[in-house]
């Protein structure tokens, strides 16, 4: 069944005539041709495929577009566009710090801690954090790690990936 | 994926009629599950019906001091309200121990309530399981052990119910308030999920139809110290082998009151009444902790493959009645 929506991807919208079994992410790969955000395994469990829908980090592999008509999603490419044309400070840092080796997974993670940071500057508590109430999250390492596991590094970079992010947390 | 229709209902009583009268429609809110499912061909609707904007994604007061969340409110934003983190940390906990930041933004309450086992053979469907096909027979009883139930499983059935916020929410007595199409029902949520007896493809008590519209928390409970420890084989992002909720009320060092509910060892949300019962009024100790997990494991009958959940329950109980009372001085 074919169904017409909206997508607003990295600041322009496209409409396109999707099936209803067409994920965000194929969506994006095979029909816009933003190849930004990977298909790892496309069971949710590898994070590659992370994006930000309308703010909120979120696996596009698991989200049917025709369920996100008119959502706002951006990718590891959007957010270098989003900072004057340079590339984004968690970029910058990924690079600094060789937080990466075959770099499949690298826009997912990138994404992920761009949600995440986020996140913990809004307050919200992890399984790691000691105080459950507290609103002030110190993202030291363990916190970098717990908040980023639903991102998989099968290079097991995460020796850098953790430095990296932090860096710019700590900012 | 097999091919289907998507719909937009345009309200909840739209949305119940239109499952209702349809044999393959299936409700869709956040698909972090039902969508992977249908990638597997472990689940095949013919119609989804869109529920994610029709019921609230609001948490609210209600007069007696009990809370209300909307069946929309995705995971992360229920860890995260001040209001749970203050009266039911360990329903935080719970929920922030399950899945990743990502799969939490997407998964919503209801649905984190309904979402399926992981179970190895219930997701491949060139196995044999009776859940997935009833009759067909349990691949896991001669194969995959570890992750199974150690108690209320049958011959038919050892799969285990994978939400850690659910064993939460059992532990703290909260209701879940459906929509059918009959009248709207409340449902304890110790009473949501079913034992798999001889029809393991019912998950839980629902009727065809009717949808989870809010789960509501009572006052919290005058426990002073609660807590969820989860245990699993990596540090992050895996589901349990067992969890453990509880909270604990302790004076003169006598248990007043106790809750206790376990995760990853039954078909459902476990809710331990016979460790509860043996702990009022009984001594703070190692040794009446260490009672009470014995009783309620006792009816346990393990697989070969997950023997070692029932020592693990049993340990995991005890450190965390111990740190219970340890966090109270």
């Amino acid at each position: 069944m074919d169904v017409e929506i909206t997508l607003r991807v990295d600041g322009t919208e496209h409409r396109l005539i999707v099936d209803t079994r067409t994920t965000l992410l194929d969506a994006l790969r095979e029909r816009l041709g933003n190849t930004s955000p990977k298909k790892g395994c496309d069971h949710g469990q590898c994070g590659a495929c992370t994006l930000l829908i309308d703010g909120r980090r979120a696996l596009s592999c698991l989200a049917l577009a025709v369920a996100h008509q008119g959502a706002d999603l951006v990718t590891a490419a959007g957010l270098a566009d989003g900072d004057g044309g340079g590339l984004h400070p968690l970029q910058r840092s990924f690079i600094a710090h060789d937080a990466f080796q075959c770099g499949y997974c690298t826009p997912g993670q990138i994404v992920s801690a761009a949600g995440m940071l986020a996140e913990a500057e809004a307050g919200w508590p992890s399984a790691v954090s000691k105080d459950p109430g507290a609103t002030d999250v110190v993202l030291d390492d363990e916190e970098i790690a717990e908040r980023m596991s639903g991102n998989l590094c099968r290079c097991a970079a995460y020796a850098n990936i953790v430095p990296a992010i932090a860096e710019v947390a700590h900012r | 994926m097999k091919p289907f229709r998507y719909e937009r209902a345009d309200d909840v009583s739209s949305a119940v009629t239109a499952v209702a009268e349809e044999p393959d429609a299936a409700f869709l809110a956040g698909g972090t599950n039902l969508v992977d499912l249908m990638r597997l061909e472990v689940a095949t609707p013919e119609v989804l019906i869109d529920v994610r904007r029709l019921t609230s994604d609001r948490i609210e007061e209600l007069p007696d001091g009990a809370l209300r969340i909307g069946a929309a409110v995705p995971n992360s934003d229920l860890a995260a309200d001040h209001r749970v983190r203050r009266r039911y940390p360990m329903l935080s906990q719970a929920i922030l121990s399950g899945a990743s930041g990502q799969l939490r933004n997407l998964a919503t309450t209801g649905g984190n309530l309904l979402q399926r086992t992981r179970c190895a053979y219930f997701q491949n469907v060139t196995t044999p399981c009776n859940k997935r096909q009833p009759g067909s027979g349990c691949s896991a009883l001669e194969g995959y052990q570890r992750d199974l139930a150690i108690l209320g499983s049958s011959p038919a059935c050892v799969a285990t119910h994978p939400s850690d916020m659910a064993v939460a929410l059992a532990a703290l007595d909260a209701v879940v308030t459906v929509r059918g199409p009959g009248a709207e029902r409340r449902i304890p949520v110790t009473e949501l999920h079913r034992l798999p007896g001889d029809a393991p493809e019912r998950d839980t008590v629902l009727e065809r139809g009717e949808l989870i519209t809010g789960v509501e928390l009572p006052p919290p409970p005058h426990l002073t110290a609660s807590r969820y420890r989860k245990v699993r084989d990596r540090a992050s992002f895996a589901f349990a082998l067992v969890s453990v909720a509880a909270a604990l009320d302790v004076a003169d060092g006598t248990v007043r009151d106790v809750r206790i509910a376990l995760g990853g060892v039954a078909h459902k949300p476990w809710r331990a009444t016979a460790a509860e019962t043996a702990l009022r009024g009984a001594p703070a100790t190692r040794e009446s902790f260490r009672g009470a997990a014995a009783a309620e494991l006792a009816p346990a009958r393990p697989l070969p493959g997950n023997a070692f959940k029932v020592p693990l329950a049993r340990n995991t109980i005890v450190s965390v009645l111990l740190e219970l009372v340890q966090e109270r001085r």
